[in-house]
């Protein structure tokens, strides 16, 4: 019985011909799309290129971080419209956690009024479509308010109009520079007491304040050199600027657009909503009999949530965080429909002044995966630095 | 002394009831919201809070808004350009689909018949609002009627009656689609560009969800594959997907669908924004597919094959079957995220139900009201969601799907 399997019954030599099949097939049918897409592209002459990034742009863009003008190229507006999206994403992560917690213990609070209106909020924000959310913002509120012959005047002076808010502000002067880098001794004695403090609970079992104190040590630093440039300089670091109004806008200070404030007030209100519950499901998830432990051990309030609870939950809360801070940053490709220059809203503009749809496409989605990539990349290691750790 | 009375007391069989939670008005008041000095504190600034909030937006949303932009323009918002004498074919659809719930509501939740009358109590209440046409009036009618005799049905057969509402929930779909699109003899051909408003909503959400999820299943098997090729592939097209915004993924279906296919067929924007939407729910969907694969123990798979059930045999007929029937609550779920984000079509130029907005307000005569209405837009949003999100909620404890 030495037969051997005849190769067309023989398992292993199945599997490779359906995967060489599928692949034939996949091949086939994308040649026969790109064929489609070249024809047609070659019969509007767009054939696919990047040279058309170094072209002069020739359009405005109303917010930008980095030094640009209708002079500047299609490749440096795309930038700005990149670097937009980073702004307005990384400032919406941070405001919309702050929220969250705060509406996610809100919900978990034994008061009824705070527990019933976090409900209530979650409830209707979440049934909701974001883009409604930050049209109404943008229509329903931020254009709503006066206009800027009669803006209303906040202490400060804080300028409001329906031209946006325009808030005083510290501008760099000369001794700036110098000041930064006592920033960076200050940021590198703290991570020191970070270190240092970190040791010492580790021997003595008796953890303290650990962020608080390198925050403190910051602050002192960052206060001390403030102190000690003016004294050497005569010219402190940041000279305060005040908006003033002049014509038909405002001058000087911090001035945020209509279109930024309705973005990203939409934003953090929405992603709140979503990272209440992740906060309230994490803190849910820590058993009641940790919480009755540390008592037990002679815990107070606070050091039950600090020791306790806070560290147990944050294993349940960082994974679908994540995926929350992902979401946050891709739906502020919405932007585009309220006129906020974000990467998306550009690259539509580049794509209407080129016809280059491949080209913009190709950047566009290339961006925003990498934007994607690292962030879970990061949220990965993170998760995987506090995950429990089993003996 | 006081010990034997205890003693007493337990011997005579008599169990003292445990203390049941009275509250005065008073002591409900002291317990929640003034427990403390600090959550005292916390409720009175709250309750200012509320006050000066709910004021403002109270007086305007009764005495300073004109809602007459909502109530002229009803019907652009429920349908949009879709031919007025042809509007009875998606009555008729509607009708069907309250007598298929009609029905599926006795078989399924035989018990909740108290919401089943408060629903259609709310749909009898849609008849008698004022503004509307008397057409509608009838057709509001005739579809709790319609409810009312598939519960009927339902109520009168449970048994029999089982497999044709598999049938129908089955056939809805196309039948759906062939009523809302027409088959030229019989019904007048609407075209797709002239769909809008919710009408546009529903079917963008519904036509994506139904195609994606044969896509998700393939995808998520693909996966689960292997065969490395099958498996990558399957990988790259989910990550990606999952990693872009659905309006880059509406984008490149506008301007680089078009350019895909070859010159003679021409498709319009609502089926180049439909397939953008298919590509991109089929990602999720093969992810919520791979969870309930994942979740089926591997003794199923052993069990199959030790009965010599083939690989194809084992996947369609043991493990799909439980895994399908375990991700019912997630795709439920999906659908209703889905059918938010339908209005990112709005941004590629489609007149769904936010689009539609844009020519409401292009309206000379009621320029300057986006408050009114992008609250009504917001509130259809709000209604539909919370209410399919309600219900399945509901289903999902009544036919205990997702538990094992």
């Amino acid at each position: 019985m030495n037969e051997a399997v005849p190769f067309w019954r023989d398992e292993r030599v199945l599997k490779w011909i359906a995967q060489i099949v599928f692949l034939v097939a996949v091949v086939a049918s994308v040649w026969y799309l790109y064929h489609n897409m070249i024809t047609a592209l070659a019969a509007r002459n767009l054939l696919p290129s990047f040279h058309f990034l170094k072209l002069t742009a020739g359009f405005d863009i109303g917010e930008h971080l980095i030094p640009y003008s209708r002079n500047s190229t299609y490749g440096r507006a795309f930038l700005v419209g990149v670097l937009n999206t980073i702004e307005v994403s990384f400032l919406g992560i941070i405001f919309a956690t702050i929220l969250g917690i705060i509406i996610g213990l809100m919900r978990l609070s034994t008061n009824w009024l705070l527990n019933k209106l976090a409900s209530i909020y979650i409830e209707i924000i979440r049934n909701v479509p974001l883009l409604v959310l930050l049209v109404f913002w943008y229509t329903g509120v931020f254009l709503q308010f006066p206009r800027l012959k009669q803006a209303k005047i906040l202490p400060g002076p804080t300028i409001v109009s329906n031209r946006g808010i325009a808030m005083p502000w510290g501008t760099p002067t000369a001794t700036w520079h110098t000041y930064l880098y006592i920033l960076l001794a200050g940021l590198i004695l703290a991570a020191i007491v970070w270190w240092r403090l970190t040791l010492i609970g580790k021997r003595t079992g008796r953890m303290p304040l650990v962020t608080v104190w390198s925050f403190l040590t910051f602050l002192g630093v960052a206060a001390l050199g403030w102190g000690l440039v003016t004294l050497i300089f005569h010219q402190a670091p940041l000279a305060l600027s005040t908006p003033e109004i002049k014509g038909l806008r405002t001058v000087g200070g911090l001035e945020l657009t209509p279109e930024f404030l309705a973005l990203f007030s939409g934003l953090v209100f929405y992603t709140a909503a979503f990272i209440a519950e992740v906060v309230r499901a994490g803190i849910q998830s820590v058993s009641k009999g940790q919480i009755e432990a540390a008592r037990a051990l002679g815990l107070n309030g606070f050091q039950t949530l600090r020791l306790v609870v806070f560290p147990q939950a944050l294993r349940v809360i960082v994974p679908p965080m994540t995926s929350q801070y992902l979401n946050l940053t891709k739906n502020s490709s919405l932007a585009v429909f309220i006129g906020f220059p974000d990467l998306y809203s550009v690259a539509g503009t580049i794509h209407n002044q080129t016809g280059r749809a491949v080209e913009v496409t190709v950047l566009m989605m290339g961006v925003y995966l990498s934007f994607s990539l690292a962030t879970s990349i990061f949220m990965n290691w993170y998760n995987k630095k506090i995950r429990l750790v089993e003996r | 002394m006081m010990n034997r009375e205890v003693n007493k007391q337990y011997s005579s069989g008599e169990v003292l009831a445990p203390p049941t939670e009275r509250y005065t008005v008073l002591g409900w008041l002291k317990k929640n919201l003034f427990s403390t000095w600090y959550y005292t504190l916390l409720t009175l600034v709250t309750l200012y809070v509320l006050y000066a909030v709910l004021k403002p937006t109270l007086f305007w949303a009764l005495k300073q808004a004109e809602w007459e932009v909502v109530v002229v323009n009803l019907r652009l918002f429920m349908v949009g350009q879709y031919p007025a004498d042809q509007i009875f074919r998606i009555w008729i659809a509607l009708h069907l689909l309250a007598f298929t719930a009609g029905l599926a509501w006795a078989i399924w939740l035989p018990k909740a018949r108290r919401i089943g009358a408060f629903l259609l109590l709310i749909f009898l209440g849609l008849a008698a609002l004022p503004f509307i046409s008397g057409f509608s009036r009838i057709n509001w009618v005739i579809f709790v009627v319609a409810a009312l005799i598939g519960w009927g049905l339902g109520t009168w057969k449970p048994k029999a009656m089982r497999r044709p509402l598999m049938w129908l929930l089955l056939a809805y779909f196309p039948i759906l689609i062939l009523l809302i699109l027409g088959i030229e003899p019989i019904l007048k051909i609407v075209k797709t560009n002239l769909w809008g408003g919710l009408l546009l909503t529903m079917l963008l959400a519904v036509v994506g969800i139904t195609v994606s999820f044969p896509l998700g299943i393939l995808l998520a098997l693909g996966r689960q594959s292997k065969l490395p090729i099958v498996k990558g592939f399957s990988v790259l097209y989910i990550e990606i997907i999952r990693g872009v915004p659905l309006v880059t993924v509406l984008f490149m279906a506008q301007l680089m669908l078009p350019l895909f296919l070859p010159p003679q067929i021409k498709i319009d924007n609502v089926l180049r924004a439909m397939a953008g939407i298919i590509l991109f729910a089929a990602a999720y969907m093969a992810e919520n597919v791979r969870g309930g694969l994942q979740a089926i123990p591997k003794g199923q798979h052993e069990a199959a094959w030790a009965l010599g059930l083939s690989g194809f045999q084992t996947m369609y007929y043991i493990i799909l079957p439980q895994a399908l029937r375990n991700v019912i609550p997630v795709i439920v779920g999906q659908f209703i995220a889905l059918f938010k984000d339908t209005s990112l079509v709005a941004i590629v130029g489609l007149l769904d139900l936010l689009g539609i907005a844009s020519t409401v307000l292009a309206q000379p005569e009621f320029i300057g009201h986006q408050r009114e209405v992008y609250l009504f837009i917001a509130l259809i949003y709000w209604v539909f969601s919370y209410a399919m999100s309600y219900a399945s909620r509901r289903l999902e404890v009544a036919l205990g799907v997702g538990e094992r």
